[in-house]
Formats: C-alpha cells, structure tokens, sequence
C-alpha cells in the first residue's frame, strides 16, 4: 500500500463516482434533446389551442389539456379538503399516537402503485356491474382516482407547512384566550398557507402526468369536456395512445403533447422551487 | 341596595350573550376536533377499503382458480375454456424490478457520494436539480422516449455487441426482438434512480463531520475516508433507499407497458418480449372480454397491491431509525 498506489485508487474511484454521475445525466439530455427537437418542431398555436380532428387533418391537442385541467380541478377539490385536514390533525393534532399511525399509512399510500389506484376506482365506482356506483367512464371517476395520489402528498407537505410554524405563535394566540381552533384555523393555518400552496403546486405537478389511473377511469375521448359523468381526454393518456398508433402525424403529436406537459410540469415545479428559496433561503428543500 | 341588586341584574344581562358564546366555542370547538379526526381517519379507512374491494372484485378468479393462479401460465380467454395463471407476469414483474435495482443501486449510491463529498455546493445544486428533472418527468413522456430512442438503441447498437460476445448466456441468447425486457430494465433503472440518490443523499448528509475528520485526521484519501466513515454510516439507508425503489419499481407501469413488447411467455432471454403484472393491466383491463377476465387482472392488481405495501412498510421501518427528524416528532 504505497502512498502512490493510495492516491491514483483515489482518483480512479473518485473519477468512477463521476462517470457514474455523467452516465445517469445521459439518459437525461437524450430526453431533453429529442422531447425539444421532435416536439418543438410539432408546436404552434393551432396544435395547442385546435380540437382533435381525424388522421390527416392536422387536429389539436387542445381538448385533452382541457380535459386534464378539468381532471386536476376536481382531484384539487376532493384532496385540499381531506388533505388539508389531515395535516392540521397531524401537526397540531391533540393524539400524537393516532397521529404517527396515519402519517405511517399515508406514506403507505403514496407507495400504491397508479395502476392499481385506478383498478380500485375501476371496480369500486365505474363498473355497472356488482357492487359499484356505476358511474360508468368518467370525468368524476378520474378526478377520484388522482386525488387519491395527490392526498398523501398534499397532507404530508401540509403537515411539513404547518409545523414549521413555531409554537409560541400557538401560546401567544391561547394566552390572549382564543379557544385552540381558532389559534389553529385563524393565524397558524393563515402564517401557514403560502407553503402549504407550494405543497398543493407540487402535488398537482406531480399528478398532471400520471396515465395509469385515467386508463380505465376518466378513459379518454376526442371531445370537449362536457358531462362530469361523461368520459374524458387527458394529455397523458393521449400521449400513450399516440405513441403506439402507426400513423407518423399521431406519434409527431404524442412529442408535441409530451413537450407540453413536460413543459407546464417543469414550470411549475420552478416556480414553486424559486418561490421557496426566495422565501425561506436556499436552505430550504421542498 | 336596589341599585346594587339592578347593577348586579345589569352585569348578569352583560354576561349572558357572552356565556352562550363560551358553549358555542366550545361546540365548535368539538366539531372541529371531530372533522380533524375523521379526516385523519380517512387513511386507514382508504386502505381497508382497498383490500375489501379488491378482493371482492377478484372473488370469482380467486375461487375459479385458488393457488394455481400463482403458479400456472395458462392464459386462456376463449369464453368454452377460460383459464388463467399469473406465473409469466409475476416472474415478469419480479426480473425486471431487481435486475433494474442492481443496475440503479450502484450507480445511486456512487452519485449521492460523489455529489455531498466530491463537488462544491454550487455544482452539488446544479447536479441535484438535475436529478430532481429526472424524478419530474412523467413516466408516459419516458415511455414515448424509450419506444423511440432507447429502444432502437438497444436493438440496433446493444443488443448485437452483447449477442456476440456474450450471446452463449442464454440472458443474451435468442429471440432478439425490437421491444423487450432488457429496455424495460433499462428505463425502471433510469425511474428509479433519483429516489435512491435522495435517500441516500439525506443520510450522507447526516453522518456527522468529525466522523469524516477522524479518517481524514489519520491520513485517509478521501477515498478511504468513504469506505471507512462515511458508507459504514449509512449502511440500513442505503438499504431502505433501495427497498423503497423496488416497491416504486414493481409498480411502474405507463413507461415499463411502451416498451417491454407484451409478450406472455416466460424466456430466458431479457431481449424477448415480455410483460409484468402492470403493465398486463394497463393493456388488457379496458377491454376484458368477460367477467372472469376482469376478476383474474383485478386477482393480480390484488398481489401487486400486497406486495408493494409490504415493501414499502419494510422500507419505511428501515429508514425510520436511521434519519432523525425524518418523521417530525414521531
């Protein structure tokens, strides 16, 4: 073990710990570079804001972002509340046992696997058969299915928000005699509510691109939203029926919609990112 | 006296609206505390009624089919002689999540390391980012890439090098076809790279610095410094990380279904085509010819289910420990 043969395994194993590093960039700029190249080339105006047309005739993508946004908007409206709740219980919550149990099961629950989310939501709502609402394929089942995903997220950064308001926030309201609620509800939660927003961006970034539980949910269709017990499009799900179709305008149209979803995600997941570090400094990780 | 007794009366009227608002608190109080508790038990509520449903709605495969469903790679649909078994999806699923978890961990474990050790904080925020990119990126979008890209890649660059001068292994033998397992690892490993780098990053972050001083202090390279104070340190996290990354890995579905070729049949061979539990899901659930059909996937949504929510506890309860403060106060 001479002092030379010790430096160069340093340089080689430190080098090595690069390469790896560079190797799982790769994939990355292949990504960027080919979503930029084929996408950008797919992108105008009439392709973002166009509704589908048949093979051929050059259609949009426009009711499929209509229709994710629909998605989200009622996934938003089912998990804030719940979720919102559910943080308030597990930060200020007045049983800590309970509360360690159910911050247990809600990181459980955002290990489920999208796939069987949506099976769940299948057989418990949509299906006409048995014992289900029979719904049918829906607009209201796909919101269901994503804010099944989004709960835990948005519950466990609400948690995060909220306990990171100091206590003595906490006494100073109760030494002044407002009952417990009203501290919580009134100045805990209102001090809270700008990291607790950038919670929900990120969660909703985090669904805008899930598939899996549209598939036999929300379905998909060439229409404008309409109905919320109508079947619905949604960009993802377009984006993978596109990309196994034959026809080389669907797929040149599955890049350009995977352009625009990466993009919206990507923005908002800066936005947010940008947002925290002006406000909380650099040391701060969402 | 009388004035007395009317100034009391008057303090007593003063009082009374205000003692009403004292029950009305305390009511709203009560409702509130009520509400925070029953959202609280949502949780537990969800996954109880996610195992009832799911069982009830594999009911009929379950009975029609019992232990052979496990181990049977029949796949009948024609509705005289229906018959299902999982075996080709199951082996399918576990193949590719493990062989993408040997491929991932090293190269996690090596990136974490080198991102909190090796590079100045500037560079260490710039690669973090990036790979918070890669964790952003919908798994459809890699799907759409890997169709397009990685797979063309694989078969065309690859596959022919590997074939010739491993191709004796029967992993690198025949059937050579254009979308198959080896694309699937592939791209699980890329997906679930970026939880294993931030998992391993917490704990490396956490091991103290006048453990990294010691070894430096007795005249470590930085190298040894790793392999002494740091690695040892982390070791349950790196495993948690991992363990985490499988059951995330097991799950994956939209970018695994695009490019693993849905073949169902159990190869030797990870250039076949093949198929995992989800990604057989994904493909077959909207239009199942019959019920029965419909019961054997949601059989296999069931297994997954229990799987992966195994995995995920055991990883949970290993990393636990090990990240103080990980948890809040619990």
């Amino acid at each position: 073990m001479s002092p030379r043969y010790r430096r160069w395994k340093n340089r080689l194993m430190l080098g090595a710990m690069g390469l790896a590093l560079l190797i799982c960039l790769a994939p990355l700029a292949s990504l960027l570079f080919t979503l930029v190249v084929k996408g950008g080339s797919t992108l105008s105006l009439r392709f973002i804001t166009g509704p589908w047309r048949p093979v051929g005739e050059n259609g949009g993508i426009a009711h499929a972002i209509a229709g994710s946004v629909c998605l989200l908007g009622i996934a938003t409206a089912l998990a804030v509340p719940v979720g919102l709740a559910k943080g308030l219980f597990l930060a200020r919550g007045r049983s800590p046992r309970l509360g360690g149990m159910v911050r247990v099961l809600l990181d459980v629950m955002s290990g489920i696997p999208a796939i069987i989310v949506g099976v769940f939501i299948y057989t418990l709502v949509v299906r006409r058969s048995g014992f289900s609402l029979g719904t049918g394929f829906s607009m209201l089942a796909g919101g269901l299915a994503l804010a099944m995903i989004m709960l835990p997220i948005f519950a466990r950064t609400t948690e995060e928000a909220v306990r990171a308001i100091s206590t003595s926030v906490d006494e100073a309201g109760l030494a002044l005699g407002l009952p417990r609620y009203r501290v919580v509800l009134r100045i805990v939660l209102r001090s809270a509510v700008p990291a607790v927003l950038t919670g929900l961006f990120l969660a909703l970034a985090r669904v805008a691109g899930e598939a899996a539980p549209l598939l036999f949910t929300a379905f998909g269709s060439n229409e404008w939203p309409g109905s919320p017990l109508e079947p619905v499009g949604s960009l993802p799900a377009l984006l993978f029926d596109y990309a196994r179709q034959p026809f080389e305008e669907l797929v040149r149209q599955a890049w350009g919609a995977a352009l625009v979803l990466v993009a919206l995600i990507l923005a908002v997941r800066l936005a947010t990112h940008a947002y925290s570090h002006w406000r909380y400094g650099s040391g701060a990780n969402p | 006296m009388e004035a007395v007794i009317s100034k009391f009366e008057s303090a007593d009227q003063r009082t009374a609206p205000q003692r009403t608002g004292v029950t009305v608190r305390a009511r709203e109080g009560r409702l509130y505390h009520g509400l925070l508790t029953a959202a609280a038990l949502v949780a537990p509520a969800i996954l109880v009624l996610f195992v009832g449903v799911l069982v009830y709605g594999a009911w009929p495969s379950i009975r029609a089919f019992g232990l052979s469903f496990l181990t049977s790679s029949v796949w009948e649909p024609h509705p005289e002689r229906e018959q299902y078994g999982a075996l080709p999806f199951i082996v399918g699923t576990l193949i590719s999540a493990v062989l993408a978890l040997c491929l991932a961990a090293p190269f996690g474990i090596a990136v974490a390391t080198f991102l909190n050790e090796v590079l100045t904080s500037r560079w260490r925020s710039a690669a973090r980012f990036l790979i918070e990119v890669l964790a952003t990126i919908p798994s459809v979008v890699y799907g759409l890439w890997g169709i397009f890209v990685l797979a063309p890649w694989v078969s065309n660059t690859l596959q022919p090098v590997l074939a010739r001068s491993l191709g004796f292994l029967p992993i690198f033998g025949p059937p050579y076809e254009p979308r198959n397992m080896f694309c699937a690892v592939l791209i699980l490993a890329i997906m679930v790279l970026p939880i294993i780098v931030s998992i391993s990053l917490e704990a490396i972050r956490a091991v103290p610095a006048s453990y990294r001083e010691a070894a430096l202090g007795l005249g470590a390279t930085r190298w040894e410094m790793i392999r002494v104070a740091v690695w040892p340190a982390c070791g349950s996290a790196f495993a948690g990380g991992c363990i985490l990354a499988l059951g995330r890995a097991l799950g994956e579905t939209m970018a695994v279904t695009m490019v693993i070729g849905n073949g169902r049949r159990i190869s030797p061979s990870l250039f076949a085509a093949s198929d995992t539990v989800a990604s057989t899901i994904a493909n077959q659930f909207a239009e199942a010819p019959s019920d029965l059909f419909t019961a054997a996937l949601i059989e296999m949504a069931l297994l997954l289910f229990l799987v992966t929510l195994a995995v995920n506890v055991l990883a949970r309860w290993i990393i636990r420990p090990s990240l103080p403060g990980a948890g809040g106060r619990s």
